[in-house]
């Protein structure tokens, strides 16, 4: 039988504007994706010199994690294995692909190359948190809310996870969207696909 | 050293890293200035495009990339010459 989880956090980083459970954290309207993202990070305090080496797609998720789960959750009360990462877009790494291709006309560039993959922003966000759960990252038309509860509820009733991270995160170009969630098993708001695309079109569609 | 410093910082995107806060004998690994592998492979890059330097035995990366002084001396003695 199923049981119920909770939306313990949410955010959502698009149309230049940072929310966190609906509340506007940061703005700045005007600037390319790329150099948003760096003022955001810069202006929220945050200290981990790799930012700047990863790409926009990775920058995005791991900003966006960042700010979900400060304040918001207690590491302490899981193991690292307890804690796992669902992601998905529709462009998959297609942005730093193309970016990537460039560079192989002269010399091929290592460090773009490392970052040709979608699920390498979970990747970035593991390694930052010490995560070891299950994670996945699912390529989509659009966002399947859900496709995401069932997913995601299915690895919480089978006790392989104790919480999740979980969501959309695009980019492609100027073009980006990232839109998390932290699941638990203890909170007020339920779950369920009708609460999720609720907070998703809830800040800047 | 110093445009050496500064092609590092650029090709390596280190954008809270001053090139003159560089020490010319500072490990650019581990202890260092915290590279990593692929900031290894960048260096390879760096070698190959602004020097055309290819480093042809991966044994001599971390003896040459042990730090700016090192990778100067490294250019140095492999400079392709102009004559």
């Amino acid at each position: 039988m199923s049981k119920e989880y909770y939306i313990t956090s949410s955010c959502t980083i698009s149309n230049n504007s940072i929310h966190k459970n609906g509340v506007l954290l940061f703005e700045e309207k005007g600037k390319e994706l790329n150099n948003f993202l760096i003022s955001a990070y810069k202006n929220m305090g945050l200290n981990y010199p790799k930012f700047y080496k990863m790409d926009n797609l990775s920058r995005l998720g791991w900003l966006g994690t960042e700010l979900l789960l400060k304040d918001s959750f207690n590491k302490d009360s899981y193991r690292p294995e307890e804690t796992g990462i669902v992601l998905s877009n529709r462009n998959s790494s297609f942005d730093t692909d193309t970016r990537y291709f460039e560079t192989t006309r002269a010399i091929p560039s290592p460090a773009l190359f490392v970052y040709t993959l979608p699920n390498i922003v979970i990747g970035e966000i593991s390694i930052r948190h010490n995560f070891k759960g299950e994670h996945a990252f699912f390529i989509f038309e659009d966002f399947d809310a859900a496709f995401i509860q069932e997913y995601v509820e299915g690895l919480l009733n089978n006790s392989i996870l104790e919480a999740c991270i979980c969501g959309w995160v695009e980019v492609l170009g100027n073009e980006y969207k990232a839109f998390l969630l932290l699941v638990e098993k203890k909170g007020s708001m339920a779950f369920t696909t009708e609460n999720i695309h609720k907070i998703y079109y809830q800040n800047n569609g | 050293m110093a445009d050496l410093k500064e092609q590092i910082v650029a090709q390596l995107n280190l954008q809270d890293v001053k090139p003159q806060d560089i020490g010319n004998d500072e490990p650019l690994f581990k202890d260092g200035l915290g590279l990593d592998s692929i900031d290894a492979l960048e260096l390879i890059v760096l070698l190959q495009q602004e020097y055309k330097i290819k480093l042809s035995n991966a044994e001599e990366g971390p003896k040459v990339f042990h730090s700016v002084r090192t990778m100067a001396e490294y250019i140095t003695a492999h400079q392709p010459s102009n004559a």
